[in-house]
Formats: structure tokens, C-alpha cells, sequence
């Protein structure tokens, strides 16, 4: 990976550089969304500050509070030949538009028989934490992985942050880009200009021989600390990030259990019928007899989520809960 | 609003052409799916072509057309070509979508025809995505977004007119009001008397016309499309109008008054468009009648056309999903 170790940046600043970066590299790359220019603060979490005042209203445009209408419009450019990146802000209100979302992007390709695409990114933001209760945190991944022709990312670190908008930006595909709110200040090298990750492609973050942790957006970063600290008392754990959740990488995840034979699975999105039940049945399909323990899922329980600071903190599976479930594959 | 620009008689004398083509086609998709060689939904357009035709002969093949599931007289108006649109209600690899969209999914880039949504209301924010690209490429294009009354009361609606017009998009909003919403009577469902009074909230201009009445039709699209190419943002139109057949092959239109049906049809706007031009020295009615047996041979060698090609390859699951093949 090309990187400037020199420098470190956060997610936030890495994505205000992709964006920064792709509408300079190409005019038919626009923004819009609610409070996106900077006259009204250039985004919730400042992810396009500045944008408007370099490259114009015309292309960084603040949106009246219309869900549908932004995602139409989205799509509409994209149609046109357009490249537009459209900031929904919380990834609740893609509800809001998911008739746009569902019915139009993901399926527009197909249903034209190949003759019109809608190159659009959706960024969003999602992740608990923050006491804002049951309608401000979700992640909704699994809706979007099970739409037939969307793209669905979530980076943990500034470098992937980069690297998959970039690419999600140039994709001729609708990409939905996941921005946790749990990784938005987490630091490292800054990539180079244009550095893009490949869509669909997995990153061993670490190298192990016990056991494959398999995670995405903050629960990578906390499936990191749980290795580090089951690394002093000598068990070896592989740490994939899958980065892409649709489509997903499923040589890195197949190679790497088939070599360590025992699997745990971690979200923050809630368990039942979430992603890891689609990574679980697939590793059983394949790899089924040469598991030495039960594929492992963690995933939030099964509720919105709560307010109240402690219930919220039980709400998202962490570093401790993925150490209880290493120790419990190993027996 | 209305200018005094009226449509000469070449103008009136396409726009009869355009109507005939929609009504042959639209006999003969009738025909094929009651006799079991198509089965699909279909949602007749009959009774409102005058909208489409005069609409479309303001507009080029550059500009953009959105459109519904009764969109069959949108499409033919634009000028998507019959053997491909007939081989794509068919199911058929030749068909404009590789047989892969359907009667309610028409695309033909080609003639600008860009959106046939199955979705009531989800055209509008789209249209608007074409309009924004247009003004910031200043590319001339204006963009047409049809649908029925029925979509006026979903949220979509007024999220884009207020978008359109804060964003000044050359769109045109083209509201065929047939006044039934599927099953639903306009006064049960609808709180204004005049959709287009709908667009004083958007600080747009609403111009209520006859839809069937191809001059008042003609000229209220004329100015709106010379207003949206004039950089002076969009418009609402209401076409008053009526269907023929129901909302969808096979309704029994209980839910309609007789009365209303028979004396719809009874002023069947296309019959007395084709007086008209006899009446005014456009056409003879031996010319006429020449213009409609061949749209209707036309018609027949589209079917054949379709009927005669194979289905798509079952690996076309697996094609356009993404970009790249899905793999098996």
C-alpha cells in the first residue's frame, strides 16, 4: 500500500481528502446532501468542509431535508453521466429513501438490460454510542448486502477510508459507504493521492494460526485489541477486515479458516439475520469438516438501540465479548 | 401563461401520426396478452396519447422522458422503436432491456426515453437528477417526468417540485390526470380541486389544460419546454385526460360510474383530431386512412418481430447486475 509515513491523518480528514481529490481529478464528480456546503458547515461531521468553497455551489450542493429527492437526484445524474456523491446523513433516514435506493439504484442497471448505470455513492453515517437512542445509530448493512447491484463498504482506518471512496467514487456501480461514527477519529498514515482499496477485497490486518476473526468498521479495530491481548498469552489470531461487505471477500475468509479452522464473526449491526449469519453458513458449506469448533457470531442483541449509557454500552459487542468468544472456539 | 403559439397543421398532423401509433400498438398488446402470447401486467394508455404526442413533438430524441407503467403512449411519442419495444413487452433478447425490464421498465436511451418506473411517484426525484445534470453541463436537454394523479399525493411529488424549483432545473412535470388513482375517484383521494394549483406552493408556474385537446396540449408543453430551456426553471402541468380500459387489463371498472366511461369514450379525442385535419385541409381521409393501415402493418411486423425472437440466455441472471458478471 502506498502510504506517506510521514503523516497521520483521521478517517474524517482521509475522506475530506478523497472527495477533496476525486472532484478535482474529474468535473462530473458533484455532492450533495443536507448542510453539505460550507455556508451551512460542510456536513454533520464536517467530512466536505471546504469542498463547496473549491469547487463551487454548482457541484457541492446543500439539499433541502428530502430524502428521496436527494437520492433521485442522485441517480438521475449518475444516469446522465455524472459521478454524484450524496450524504444521507444517519443511516436511519435511508429509509427514509429506500424506495430510491431499492427499487432504483440497485436494480437500474439489470432492468435496462445493461444500456444505463448509476455510478452514486451513499455515504452515511451509523454506529451507537453516542446516546442518541433508538433512531440516530443503526447499521443497516444487511438490507443493503441483500439487494441484488448495490456495493456496500465500511472502512475502519484513515488509509481504507480513503482508498474505498476513491474507488466507490470511480465505480460505474451504486455504492453505499459506511461511515461509523465509533472510527471516525481513529488515526494513521495518510495515503497518497489517489490510492484507491479494490472493492470486494478483504485486508488481513493480522496474521495468525488459531482462529480467524472476521469483522468490519469499529469491530475490527476492537477485534485488534482482543488479539493483542490474547497474543501475550501465546494464541495466534487472524484478524480479517472484510472492508467490503458486498460484495464480500470470500477467497480471504475461506483461505484463512480452512488454515486456522475455527471462526468468530463480529458486528455491531444486531445478530439475528445480520451479515455474519451469511459469512457462518457459507464457511459451514464450504469448510463444514474441517471446523474444529462451531463458527462463533457476535452481533448486537436483538433491539434498538437503547439510551441509557449503560444498556447502550452492552449494545455493542467490543473487545472483551470478542476475546470470550475466541477463548470459546479455542475450548 | 399561455403564449398564443398554437400548433400549425404539420405540427397537428404528427401529433395524429404519433396518436395512431399508440392506439395500433396498443389494440394489438391487448390482443396478444388476452389471446395468452404475452403474460404480463398491462396498463392501457388509451384515451390519453394526445398528452404524449403533443408533448413529444416539442422535445428531440436529446431530451429526457420519465415515465410510469401506463407509459406505453409516452414511449411510442418519443419514438422508442416498435420491434424493440414490442420484443421487450414480449420478454425477448431483442427487446430495448434484453427482455430483462418488461412492460412496466422501458428504457431507450437512444430516444431519451430513460426511466419507465412501476413505482407510483418515484420518477420526479429522478427527473430532477437528469435536469441538474443538464444545467450543470448546459447541455440544452429539458426533461419530461410523467405520471397520473395519483402520485400528487406522495411525498416524492413534493420533494422534487420544491428541489425543482429552489434549484431552477429545466424539468417539466407532466401530471395526466385520468382522475383515478388505480381504483380510487380523484375526490376521494385528493384534496385540491386543481393538482396544478399544487405548484403555487413550489413557486412554479401550474398551467391545469385538456389534455386531449392537442392545441391547448401543444401549447402549454411549448412554453414550459421553452421556459425550462430558457434557464427559467420548471413547470407543473396538469393534462386532464381519462383511460379507456381501467387501470389494468382485466379490471372490471366497477368501482367507475358507466356513465363517466361511456361518455369518455364517446369524446374520444382522436377520432375528432382525425375530423379535424380533414375538416381544416391538413389531410384527406383516404390519406388517413393510408397513415393507419400501414402503422397497423407496422404493428404486426413488430409482433412477428417479437414473437419470432429467442428468449434471453439464462446467464443474463447473472449479467448487469453489477458491472462486472455475478459469478454462477
Amino acid at each position: 500500500m502506498s502510504q506517506d509515513k510521514t503523516a497521520e491523518i483521521t478517517v474524517t480528514q482521509a475522506l475530506n481528502r478523497a472527495l477533496d481529490d476525486a472532484m478535482a481529478a474529474d468535473s462530473t464528480v458533484l455532492v450533495l446532501g443536507e448542510d453539505v456546503a460550507d455556508a451551512q458547515g460542510g456536513g454533520v461531521v464536517k467530512i466536505t468542509k471546504g469542498l463547496s468553497t473549491k469547487y463551487g455551489t454548482d457541484r457541492v450542493k446543500s439539499t433541502p431535508i428530502s430524502e428521496q429527492a436527494i437520492i433521485g437526484a442522485a441517480v438521475g445524474a449518475a444516469m446522465a453521466g455524472m459521478r454524484p456523491v450524496a450524504e444521507i446523513m444517519l443511516m436511519n433516514f435511508t429509509a427514509v429513501c429506500a424506495d430510491q435506493i431499492f427499487n432504483h439504484a440497485a436494480k437500474t442497471r439489470f432492468m435496462t438490460g445493461g444500456q444505463t448505470q448509476v455510478p452514486i455513492v451513499i455515504r452515511t453515517l451509523g454506529g451507537a454510542g453516542r446516546g442518541t437512542g433508538g433512531q440516530h445509530g443503526d447499521l443497516l448493512e444487511a438490507w443493503y448486502a441483500h439487494a441484488a447491484g448495490l456495493k456496500v463498504v465500511a472502512p475502519a482506518n484513515p488509509a481504507d477510508a480513503y482508498g474505498l471512496m476513491t474507488s466507490c467514487i470511480f465505480e460505474n456501480d451504486p455504492c453505499i459507504f459506511i461511515e461509523h461514527i465509533g472510527v471516525l477519529g481513529a488515526k494513521g498514515p495518510a495515503p497518497q493521492a489517489g490510492h484507491r482499496v479494490p472493492l470486494g477485497r478483504g485486508a488481513v490486518s493480522q496474521e495468525g494460526r488459531d482462529v480467524t476473526v472476521i469483522s468490519y468498521a469499529r469491530q475490527a479495530n476492537e477485534a485488534l485489541i482482543a488479539a493483542r491481548k490474547l497474543a501475550e498469552e501465546g494464541v495466534s489470531v487472524e484478524v480479517i477486515d472484510l472492508r467490503s461487505i458486498a460484495p464480500l471477500d470470500w477467497d480471504t475468509v475461506l483461505s484463512s479458516v480452512a488454515k486456522t479452522r475455527r471462526a468468530v464473526i463480529v458486528h455491531e449491526a444486531v445478530k439475528p439475520h445480520g451479515v455474519g449469519a451469511e459469512i457462518s453458513a457459507r464457511i459451514n458449506e464450504e469448510l463444514f469438516g474441517q471446523l474444529k469448533a462451531p463458527v462463533q457470531r457476535l452481533g448486537a442483541p436483538y433491539s434498538p438501540i437503547p439510551f441509557s449509557k449503560p444498556l447502550e454500552t452492552a449494545f455493542i459487542p467490543a473487545a472483551p465479548q470478542i476475546e470470550a468468544a475466541i477463548r470459546k472456539v479455542l475450548g | 401563461m399561455l403564449t398564443n403559439d398554437r400548433p400549425d397543421g404539420k405540427t397537428l398532423l404528427e401529433i395524429y401520426r404519433r396518436a395512431a401509433l399508440i392506439i395500433a400498438c396498443d389494440n394489438h398488446v391487448r390482443a396478444v396478452i388476452r389471446a395468452g402470447r404475452i403474460a404480463a401486467p398491462f396498463y392501457s394508455p388509451r384515451g390519453q396519447e394526445i398528452i404524449s404526442a403533443a408533448v413529444s413533438v416539442n422535445l428531440t430524441d436529446q431530451d429526457y422522458v420519465i415515465t410510469i407503467y401506463r407509459g406505453l403512449h409516452d414511449q411510442l411519442a418519443k419514438g422508442v422503436p416498435l420491434k424493440l419495444l414490442f420484443a421487450e413487452l414480449a420478454g425477448r433478447n431483442t427487446g430495448t432491456c434484453k427482455g430483462k425490464g418488461g412492460p412496466m421498465h422501458i428504457t431507450h436511451p437512444e430516444t431519451g426515453v430513460m426511466v419507465t418506473t412501476g413505482v407510483v411517484g418515484s420518477g420526479m426525484p429522478i427527473a430532477n437528477g437528469f435536469a441538474w445534470a443538464s444545467q450543470i453541463k448546459k447541455d440544452g436537454r429539458v426533461t419530461v417526468c410523467n405520471f397520473g394523479d395519483g402520485a400528487s399525493n406522495i411525498g416524492a411529488f413534493h420533494e422534487s417540485l420544491n428541489m425543482a424549483s429552489v434549484w431552477k432545473l429545466p424539468v417539466i412535470f407532466v401530471c395526466q390526470n385520468n382522475l383515478y388513482a388505480e381504483h380510487t375517484a380523484y375526490s376521494i383521494g385528493t384534496s385540491v380541486a386543481r393538482i396544478a394549483d399544487r405548484a403555487a406552493s413550489y413557486s412554479m408556474p401550474g398551467v391545469q389544460v385538456n389534455g386531449n385537446d392537442p392545441s391547448a396540449m401543444w401549447s402549454a408543453a411549448h412554453d414550459a419546454v421553452e421556459r425550462a430551456r430558457r434557464g427559467e426553471g420548471p413547470t407543473l402541468i396538469e393534462a386532464k385526460t381519462f383511460r379507456f380500459n381501467g387501470h389494468n387489463l382485466g379490471d372490471s371498472q366497477e368501482y367507475m360510474p358507466k356513465a363517466e366511461l361511456e361518455a369518455a369514450i364517446a369524446a374520444d379525442p382522436v377520432p375528432r383530431l382525425r375530423q379535424r385535419l380533414i375538416d381544416e385541409g391538413v389531410a384527406t381521409a383516404a390519406q388517413l386512412d393510408a397513415l393507419e393501415t400501414a402503422l397497423k402493418t407496422e404493428v404486426e411486423e413488430a409482433a412477428q418481430f417479437a414473437f419470432d425472437s429467442p428468449f434471453p440466455d439464462l446467464a443474463e441472471i447473472r449479467r448487469d447486475v453489477y458491472e462486472q458478471e455475478v459469478p454462477a
